[in-house]
């Protein structure tokens, strides 16, 4: 089935099974794999992407059904080698170990923080209960949040 | 695990929708949010021939506000219930629940209609359809046809629904100004199925009596419903803490609840009284 969706700015044309999900066709097909799947049925959060706007989970979503959507990955947050101010909130405060949850935690924060800049604790707490962190027991990931919020305010405000 | 193979239909209009699920003949399924149809799917206790996906078909995902009900489309996702302005004026437990729902990514996918048809009994939703006396509309290939919520659940992940009905609407009365509700549920991890949940909402007469008592389970019983014991405990009477109490063992009383991994039998009955009495204090408040 021909299928045609942006991703991160680049527009993209494959043929998935109909069975393939949103997220192999990304690691696979469209070859990539920062998206990472963890648990395949809609639990752990690693395989968030952006889809119109919405963080969703790219394994409970088949690649057919993202026809001529508009997708962020985590290769789309940053600019090319640069990291963008949440990536770099993540690195300062060791917001990750191993970085298996670390797309879908970025993902879910650039999701949530674009569209509610002022979000506060409590928010990014509930938002990031759908994220499972097996190695850094949450507090730097929240205190990293906290801290990128500055960026998406001034961005919001800009526009 | 990956998915096992099916055809996949993405039908423009309701008419083609039925007809594809009735040349199925039950073999097809239709997939909404895909938020509990690709788990089932990825565990195979479900292996569909086909998928027949209801997101182009028109008319199905809006909240449209009626003088005397607010008229929820099938394909309403979690989130935008959570957003709706006017429908937290008219029935508002049913915004205030959503944070009970899922995750944030499974409430910008997950659909009214399809936690309906999936009939999960520890779902919010479901359990606010029968407390409200909703009513959902469905279309098949026989026809459309108007079933109450309470009538819709026949047993654990079981509804009346034909093979080839799909769900295109619930429609629920719009409260009365100055509606007592409160909603209380507990869950082992934020975002978790309940293990047991209470919807309770009454309200006051010119004497301050409660009339009109709803109470609703979900998680504790096998399918979701009101207990008309612990609704009749509370009619008639002024609210009060020592009411409460009573009623809330009304509740406990009037449910069987079965053992499994999650909590015992006596857990969750105990668990129900208590919720009971949690949401009635919320909503004397
Ligand atoms: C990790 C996780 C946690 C969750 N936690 C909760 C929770 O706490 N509470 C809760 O309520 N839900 C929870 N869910 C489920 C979620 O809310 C689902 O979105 C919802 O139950 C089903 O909606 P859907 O649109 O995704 O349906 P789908 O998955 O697309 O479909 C579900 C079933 O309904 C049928 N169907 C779909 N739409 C229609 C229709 N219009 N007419 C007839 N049949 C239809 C499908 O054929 C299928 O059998 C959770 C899911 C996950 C993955
Ligand atoms: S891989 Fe998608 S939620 Fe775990
Ligand atoms: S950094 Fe290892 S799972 Fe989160």
């Amino acid at each position: 089935m021909t299928v045609s969706f942006d991703v991160n700015g680049r527009k993209v044309t494959v043929d998935p099974a109909a069975r393939t999900t949103l997220a192999d066709c990304l690691r696979h097909d469209v070859g990539m794999t920062g998206t990472h799947v963890g648990c395949e049925h809609g639990v752990c959060g690693a395989c968030t992407v952006i889809v119109n706007g919405e963080a969703v989970r790219s394994c409970l979503m088949l690649a057919v059904q993202a026809d001529g959507a508009k997708i962020t990955t985590i290769e789309g947050i940053g600019a090319g080698e640069e990291l963008s101010p949440l990536q770099l909130a993540f690195k300062k405060h060791h917001g990750l170990q191993c970085g298996f949850c670390t797309p879908g935690m970025l993902t879910t924060l650039h999701a949530l923080l674009s569209q509610e800049p002022d979000a506060d604790e409590e928010r990014i707490r509930d938002v990031l209960s759908g994220n499972i962190c097996r190695c850094t027991g949450y507090i730097p990931i929240i205190e990293a949040a906290m801290e990128a919020r500055e960026a998406y305010r001034a961005k919001a405000g800009e526009s | 695990m990956k998915l096992p193979t099916f055809d996949y239909h993405a039908p423009t209009s309701l008419a083609e929708a039925v007809a594809l699920l009735a040349a199925s003949e039950g073999s097809a399924r239709p997939i909404a949010g895909g938020q509990s149809l690709m788990p089932v799917m990825a565990f195979r206790l479900a292996q569909p021939s086909a998928l027949v996906d209801l997101r182009h078909v028109p008319g199905l995902d809006s909240i449209e506000v009626l003088a005397k009900e607010v008229k929820i489309g099938a394909m309403v996702r979690w989130r935008m219930i959570e957003e709706s302005r006017e429908l937290a004026r008219v029935v508002p437990v049913l915004a205030a629940a959503m944070e009970h729902v899922a995750h944030y990514q499974i409430r910008n996918r997950g659909t009214v209609g399809g936690s309906l048809a999936h009939a999960d009994p520890a779902a919010e939703f479901p359990a606010l359809a029968v407390a409200c006396d909703a009513v959902i509309d469905v279309v098949g290939s026989k026809g459309a046809r108007a079933i109450k919520a309470a009538d819709l659940f026949t047993g654990a992940l079981e509804t009346c629904l034909a093979d080839d009905e799909i769900i295109t609407a619930v429609r629920v009365p719009v409260w009365p100004k100055r509606r007592r509700w409160g909603f209380q549920e507990f869950a082992r991890r934020r975002g978790d199925f309940a293990i047991a949940g209470i919807v309770a909402f009454y309200d006051l007469d010119q004497q301050g009596l409660i009339t009109q008592a709803h109470i609703g389970v979900f998680g504790a019983t096998d399918i979701p419903r009101r207990l008309p014991n612990a609704e009749a405990a509370l009619n008639g009477q002024e609210p009060s803490e020592a009411l409460f109490e009573t009623v809330g063992d009304v509740a406990s009383g009037e449910v069987n609840p079965q053992s499994d991994i999650h909590a015992s039998r006596d857990y969750r009955r105990s668990l129900v009284g208590t919720l009971t009495k949690r949401a009635l204090a919320q909503a004397a408040k």
